[in-house]
């Protein structure tokens, strides 16, 4: 655990001393933020509804660009040599650098907060369901940063590892779209495996079981391929 | 103590390090000394625990590097080579990370970092984002960085690469300070700084050990044979066979000096030193020695035929 808050917090603040934090927090806020507010008023409800309906597509974009300096940059700079002879494990290298990346993607959802404050003044809405809907986001993230920093293991080279990222997570995203075009025996399958199915169901209010289990298990494997790609350097 | 036995490391079958068995007493400075892709790098990562060996086995002070990874880690300091330290960090912030992850307590924290800042000679760049110091002082940050936790073993991976000469010479001495009661393994092709600094050589070609000496023990041990130069003047044309006739002389050749003078080129046996005895003879023989001169093979030569076949 200490290790893990080491890697963290250097990480975290990484994040802050280069631009990358604040160019992407401020355009995912000017994006999210122009989508939100010209479709809120054309539908005339006091719900979230427009902003839970276009940040899982910006995600697509955003967290790639988050992600994909987590691991390649340090191989290619050569400080990740140093880091594997230091007394900690592979398993807490890859930990402490995703959580640092969620907590920023955390810090991101949190201004958008605003706007559900601001909704919530003009009408009555429901805090249950926008929370849901705030604890779906971070899920949502949460797996597609498991895709990015897996992607980010693969490569030294962090555009690579941004394109990598971004084709797994459109991947995943655009399969309930296509529901239409598959046999009906396959369009249950996809639609299980589809990222924003199960952050729609999430979103209505309900917080089910079948819902964690997936979002849960892609973190879990994105985070095992992860460092499996870090144990490679072992050979054979 | 370091323990190598039948270490062998291979990459998609290729064999980087090929059986080296290998001890290493505390105290030692041990130069590691081979041609590119020789093998050293290798070895000092799985020294280090980066990647552990293809077959055979590795102990540090008892501990295996595959098994019981994490206590030899925590015994080890290591500078890669380039000595890769964070450019997005300042000096002190990195050394307080390093420090972290080293599991230094925290009372002992800012005077262990203190004191190693002095070590280092850090002190003017103490703010500075790692980025923009100079490779010298990378380097020193490097150093700092290897031995926060006062490891028993410090593994520095060509530490001089890149240096001017007068960086090399101050990293040598820090180096040679810090050897004082730590075992140290360093690599290196530059072999100078083996004789600067080292107690033992290693030379490593192709992935084998194919020499384990004292510098001294090397050149003598290859170079077989010493040269004396020396430009006579006065000297008749039955110099040479005068010369000859001296004990542990081996051959005599003359070769082309000054006018009116004779230079003579004497190959000595091996062990023996012949320049008194040459001093007596120019002395009983009214001889005037302008020059003399006693060349011993130099580690360049001991490297060059070891290495090359």
């Amino acid at each position: 655990m200490h290790n893990i808050i080491c890697i963290f917090k250097r990480e975290f603040r990484s994040y802050f001393d280069s631009p990358i934090a604040y160019i992407v927090l401020t355009f995912f806020l000017l994006i999210a933020g122009y989508f939100f507010s010209t479709n809120l008023f054309l539908m005339n409800q006091a719900n979230l509804r427009t902003l839970f309906g276009v940040v899982p597509l910006l995600f697509v974009f955003f967290i790639p660009a988050i992600s994909m300096r987590l691991i390649a940059e340090e191989k290619k700079s050569g400080t990740i040599e140093l880091l594997f002879t230091y007394p900690i494990k592979d398993t807490e290298i890859i930990l402490g650098k995703y959580l640092a990346a969620l907590v920023l993607i955390g810090v991101m959802l949190l201004f958008t907060t605003v706007y559900a404050f601001s909704v919530s003044a003009l009408g009555d809405m429901d805090a249950g369901q926008a929370f849901a809907g705030y604890i779906g986001l971070l899920l949502l993230g949460a797996a597609y940063l498991a895709m990015g920093i897996f992607a980010s293991s693969l490569t030294e080279n962090q555009i690579v590892a941004f394109i990598a990222a971004l084709a797994i997570s459109f991947f995943f995203f655009i399969l309930d779209k296509i529901l239409f075009f598959v046999p009906a025996s396959l369009a249950s399958i996809l639609e299980y495996l589809s990222i924003e199915y199960h952050f729609q169901n999430i979103a209505r209010g309900v917080i089910d079981t079948r819902n964690l289990i997936y979002y849960g298990s892609v973190i879990f494997i994105g985070l095992m391929l992860a460092s499996h790609m870090l144990s490679r350097r072992k050979g054979d | 103590m370091i323990q190598l036995s039948q270490v062998t490391k291979s990459y998609n079958g290729a064999k980087a390090v090929d059986g080296i068995n290998l001890t290493i007493q505390k105290g030692d400075i041990l130069g590691f000394l081979g041609p590119n892709g020789a093998g050293k790098t290798t070895t000092m990562r799985m020294l280090t625990c980066y990647m552990p060996p293809t077959s055979g086995t590795i102990s540090v002070d008892g501990f295996d590097v595959s098994e019981q990874s994490v206590e030899v880690r925590k015994k080890i300091g290591y500078l890669p080579e380039m000595a890769p330290v964070y450019p997005d960090m300042n000096v002190v912030d990195y050394l307080q990370y390093v420090s972290a992850l080293r599991e230094i307590p925290i009372e002992k924290k800012s005077s262990r970092i203190k004191e190693i800042i002095g070590q280092c000679g850090l002190e003017k760049v103490l703010s500075k984002d790692i980025g923009q110091l100079s490779k010298g002082y990378r380097q020193r940050v490097g150093l700092a960085q290897a031995m926060i936790h006062n490891p028993d073993i410090l593994i520095f991976d060509e530490p001089t690469a890149g240096l001017d000469p007068n960086q090399i010479v101050e990293i040598r001495t820090l180096i040679k300070e810090l050897g004082r009661e730590r075992t140290v393994i360093l690599s290196t092709h530059i072999l100078s700084e083996v004789q600067a600094t080292c107690s033992r050589i290693v030379i490593i070609n192709q992935g084998k050990i194919v020499a384990d000496d004292s510098p001294e023990g090397l050149q003598a041990d290859v170079a077989g044979r010493t040269v004396l130069l020396a430009t006579l003047k006065g000297a008749t044309s039955d110099a040479m066979s005068k010369t000859r006739s001296l004990s542990g002389v081996e051959n005599v050749r003359e070769f082309h000096s000054e006018r009116g003078t004779i230079g003579l080129r004497i190959e000595i046996g091996q062990g023996k030193d012949i320049r008194e005895d040459f001093f007596r003879l120019a002395v009983r023989e009214s001889w005037v020695i302008f020059g003399m001169n006693q060349e011993i093979h130099s580690l360049e030569d001991v490297f060059h035929k070891l290495t090359m076949g």
